[in-house]
């Protein structure tokens, strides 16, 4: 399977990839680690007419300690996430979780930033920055500017990311002292999840991030707030699938989803200890 | 759009379309066909090859990505007649029923030993999730790796 025909633009800086994406608009893909889009494209479900590659800006490809969160720029590799003794330390549940991001080739090429920029709800990571509370910054026009992920998951494969507008950085709150656990339900090895849970506790606040259980990666909101207020796990859990809507496909119907998110959750809440 | 490689040793510049996928470039204009094409989805694997020295889907990476980078495929792995450490090791564990697997089963392997030198065999089988073997030959497979890390121990 071959791509349908494109324009390729390699950006040396985040200012050339800005301004390829100010004069080609919608028409313009950003291209990382490509393990997200190269895949849609060769299907021909995605047929940008200008492919800018981001893969070489190095300066992007960072884990700092910012005090009191980690920095990582959007262009670091799962596998360098996944082996980061700062991530590891102070937000295992990020490390834990890319480690099961596809397979070793996958994470040797794929990015954390072109993961959560493609959207995806069937995606490991969008769970668990949902879970720890990350903030995304991106760059534009206009500058620089922060987004809570729960306002950066808008729709399918859609995020608030303008066509003009670059994600640089993922900053997630250092919690050492969290417990967490990752639960990633699936049929076969690196599969995609049939539904996945991040769930991650400290200091009497909870974050549950569930996958492939909406159009969206989304909150399990009514998890948080029984577990805020002393629910035992196996209680909490129950209200998993809550104002969630699961989709349907050859793998699984939305009430066997529903069924999936609250086992899955009771069991990353007992792993965290709760 | 030019590119310009070096594979197992040898540079190799070309006139390339953008959309050129990598495991195209390497097996229909640079001739090495060691490297196959499976399922063409980054499922399967048979086009794994190494880029800057890791583990890499030729099928889902551009030529163009690969302009400047340093390629290994299975061509490359022999010190002329004599064969690596891990395909003497697939030749002695018998880990190729069709062999069509085989190269990027390989490489995937070498990939996995130089991050992991002493793995145990779960870490083995989960290390080589990424390649699927139709003759579900994985038993000798995950041998032949175990017995390549203990023989280069």
């Amino acid at each position: 399977m071959i791509p349908a025909a494109f324009d390729y633009i390699r950006a040396g800086s985040a200012e050339e990839a800005l301004a390829a994406l100010a004069e080609h608009g919608d028409e313009a893909k950003l291209l990382a680690g490509g393990h997200s889009l190269l895949p849609l494209m060769k299907l021909r479900l995605s047929t940008p007419a200008v492919l800018v590659d981001i893969g070489r800006l190095d300066d992007l490809s960072y884990i700092n300690d910012a005090g009191d969160h980690l920095a990582i720029g959007a262009l670091t590799r799962h596998r360098d996430v996944e082996t980061s003794e700062l991530v590891q330390s102070q937000a295992g549940l990020l490390a834990e979780a890319t480690s099961h991001v596809g397979d070793p080739q996958v994470r040797h090429r794929g990015t954390i930033g072109g993961s959560i920029a493609h959207g995806d709800p069937a995606s490991d990571l969008p769970s668990v920055m949902l879970a720890m509370r990350a903030t995304l910054v991106a760059r534009g026009p206009g500058g620089e500017r922060q987004i809570s992920v729960d306002d950066f998951f808008t729709g399918f494969l859609e995020t608030s990311l303008g066509d003009d507008e670059l994600l640089t950085e993922i900053r997630v709150p250092k919690m050492p002292d969290a417990t967490w656990g990752f639960q990633k339900f699936n049929r076969r090895a690196q599969d995609w999840a049939i539904v996945g849970v991040s769930a991650i506790v400290a200091n009497g606040n909870a974050g549950v991030g569930l996958v492939n259980m909406d159009s969206t990666p989304v909150r399990a909101a009514g998890v948080e707030a029984a577990l805020v207020g002393g629910a035992p796990a196996a209680d909490a859990a129950e209200a998993a699938a809550e104002g969630t809507n699961p989709p349907s496909d050859l793998n699984a119907g939305p009430e066997y989803r529903e069924h999936l998110a609250r086992v899955l959750t009771r069991r990353a809440l007992e792993a965290a200890g709760r | 759009m030019e590119v310009s490689v070096t594979i197992n040793g040898d540079s190799h510049t070309h006139d390339v379309e953008p959309r050129t996928l990598l495991v195209h470039y390497i097996r229909d204009v640079v001739g090495l066909t060691g490297t196959n094409i499976g399922c063409d989805t980054s499922s399967c694997g048979a086009c794994t090859i190494h880029v800057n020295g890791e583990s890499v889907k030729s099928c889902t990476m551009l030529a163009v990505q690969a302009d400047g980078q340093d390629l290994l495929t299975i061509e490359g792995l022999a010190d002329g007649d004599v064969l690596h450490p891990m395909q003497e090791s697939f030749r002695q564990c018998h880990a190729l029923q069709c062999g069509y697997c085989t190269p990027g089963m390989v490489m995937a392997a070498v990939s996995l030993l130089d991050e992991n030198p002493d793995p145990s065999e779960r870490e083995v089988r989960i290390g080589l999730e990424g390649n699927l073997c139709r003759c579900t030959g994985y038993h000798n497979i995950v041998k032949a790796v175990l017995h390549c890390a203990e023989a280069s121990s």
